[in-house]
């Protein structure tokens, strides 16, 4: 008989539910089957941590006396430039914002040692951040100039906003040129000398409700530490990628927007990320419940790496000139025991999103719900899935004159 | 025979004399020069793995010290920050000597620092400089 989120929530409340991570999940629904796993167990825990580029926060710093209007002006926080294109002191810090100028970033390949991402961990670790602002004064803001020291615990809504976190699936990149590239799958040593690839795989959110029947629009999860929720798809969602019989895309497919009170986050999964020769981001942990509602819904959650699939991109010519095509398949369990096989050469792999910290966080969110009662929630809205039609398109360039 | 990694600080006034040559020829020890930086008018550094009969190397260490040159064991120049490590593993395939190792059971990183010759190319490798190499 299948279960309702409502039910689950109820044995939540009374302590009862039985959850396990994505990972514990293999070995049961091997030893007792997947009627009897579906049964018995009410939530499967998945997360992921990784760098994530599409990512920042909004914050309201409250009115300076005078009043000054940022929305229009010119605004830095440890001069990092941020967004001031939202009214008088909503300010935004998107993860891959640098410093105008950093002579650092100029000799080649460029340290990008501090950027927007760096400032948002600094900001969720409490630290005091440097506010320097432009504006061009009215008669209701006449203010010009704003320097001042702020800090998280004195602002009013502070708020991560990740409009594309948690891809389901990515590439793995190499570079078949004769020189080092720097890129931000990390750096690629000439002629097929190590390959990258960014995913937690087996324990990864999306691939592990691949169709999307539990997460969507209000799921709450874990977030950088605190609490969040989906808030919508993520940009770049491309639930019609191609996928394996069970369900599995072998490429980027789905993804998630995700918001939640920065105040309530740590450091400690929010870390300012810098790729040399690239610039910066920010890692992000994430931890989504998946209610077993259905043996089929238990059923997904068993993936293994060994059924999950990537493509092999060349990132030297065919990322950059956006040639379609890839070098060939492997499955996590190749890219995870240090060695995959690329044109017919060993290639060692390394990995950038962290399994051990995925794991980490999965037991985590077990506990949340386990021990502290953390409800789940149904979506008000679903994402769209395989049978919506939404891809991800390409820019169509159109010439001005 | 034994073998050490060490880092040497040659003060200005050193700069011109041939000091490897002495450590080969007066004390028959192998040197094999892991990375060097000399400025003229400045000081020197040098980072060398050296090996031979412990004798030798006792005395051709207390040469060095004799002379007025800084030695320092290579250990203390390359800092692996735990704390700031988030077992990623892009350094993995990164490290040429296998000096960064992945228990690929847990997927925990750690670092081996006998077998780290100092090259530095794990530094720009790792997005949360949880590796410091002090030259």
């Amino acid at each position: 008989m299948p279960k309702t989120i409502r039910e689950i929530n109820e044995k939540i409340k009374r302590g009862e539910a039985v959850v396990v991570t994505a990972e514990e999940i293999i070995d049961i629904a091997e030893e007792k089957g997947v009627k009897k796993a579906a049964q018995e167990v009410d939530v499967v825990t998945t997360a992921t941590f990784g760098p994530m580029c599409s990512s920042g926060a909004y914050l309201n710093i409250g009115h300076s006396k005078p009043r000054i209007k940022l929305g229009g002006g010119r605004a830095y926080l440890n001069d990092v430039p941020v967004y001031t294109g939202f009214a008088a002191v909503d300010i935004l810090i998107g993860a891959n914002a640098l410093p105008d100028d950093d002579p650092r970033n100029k000799i080649h390949p460029g340290e990008f040692s501090y950027g927007g991402g760096h400032v948002i961990e600094d900001l969720v670790a409490g630290k005091d951040l440097k506010l320097t602002a432009t504006a061009y004064g009215t008669d209701c803001y006449p203010r010009k100039k704003l320097e001042t020291w702020i800090n998280i615990k004195d602002l009013n809504e502070t708020v991560l906003f990740n409009p594309r976190n948690a891809y389901q699936n990515y590439n793995v990149a190499v570079n078949l040129s004769d020189r080092v590239i720097y890129t931000y799958m990390g750096i690629l040593k000439p002629e097929l000398s190590n390959a990258n690839y960014c995913s937690a795989g087996q324990l990864s959110p999306l691939l592990n409700d691949p169709y999307y029947k539990t997460i969507g629009i209000g799921t709450r999860i874990f977030l950088g530490g605190g609490v969040g929720y989906v808030a919508w798809q993520g940009t770049q969602h491309n639930p019609t990628a191609p996928r394996t019989p069970n369900g599995v895309p072998r490429t980027g497919a789905g993804t998630l927007a995700v918001m939640g009170d920065l105040k309530k986050m740590s450091p400690e999964y929010l870390k300012g990320t810098t790729m040399t020769g690239y610039g910066t981001t920010l890692t992000v942990g994430i931890g989504i419940p998946i209610p077993i509602l259905d043996e089929e819904i238990l059923t997904y959650t068993t993936v293994k790496d060994e059924d999950i699939y990537a493509q092999v991109i060349d990132y030297s010519q065919a990322y950059p000139e956006f040639k379609p095509g890839s070098l060939g398949e492997v499955s996590y369990r190749e890219l995870k025991s240090g060695r995959i096989l690329v044109q017919g050469k060993e290639v060692p792999t390394g990995s950038l999103s962290s399994y051990a910290r995925a794991k980490e966080i999965a037991d985590i969110l077990k506990n949340w719900i386990k021990r502290d009662k953390f409800l789940l929630t149904e979506p008000v809205q679903s994402l769209p899935s395989a049978d919506s039609g939404l891809t991800f398109k390409p820019l169509k360039e159109r010439p001005l004159e | 025979m034994q073998k050490k990694k060490v880092v040497l600080t040659f003060p200005y006034k050193l700069i011109n004399q041939p000091i490897t040559y002495h450590l080969v020829k007066d004390y028959d020890l192998k040197v094999n020069i892991l990375r060097a930086r000399i400025n003229p008018r400045e000081e020197g550094r040098l980072m060398i793995e050296i090996s031979g009969k412990e004798q030798s190397l006792e005395k051709g260490m207390n040469y060095l010290k004799e002379l007025g040159v800084e030695t320092q064991s290579l250990a203390q120049d390359i800092r692996w920050l735990d704390e700031k490590c988030t077992h990623c593993t892009v350094c993995i395939p990164i490290c040429p000597t296998e000096a960064i190792i992945l228990d690929r059971n847990q997927m925990i990183v750690s670092f081996d620092k006998d077998k780290c010759i100092g090259c530095g190319l794990c530094v720009p490798a790792c997005p949360y400089k949880a590796v410091e190499i002090l030259f």
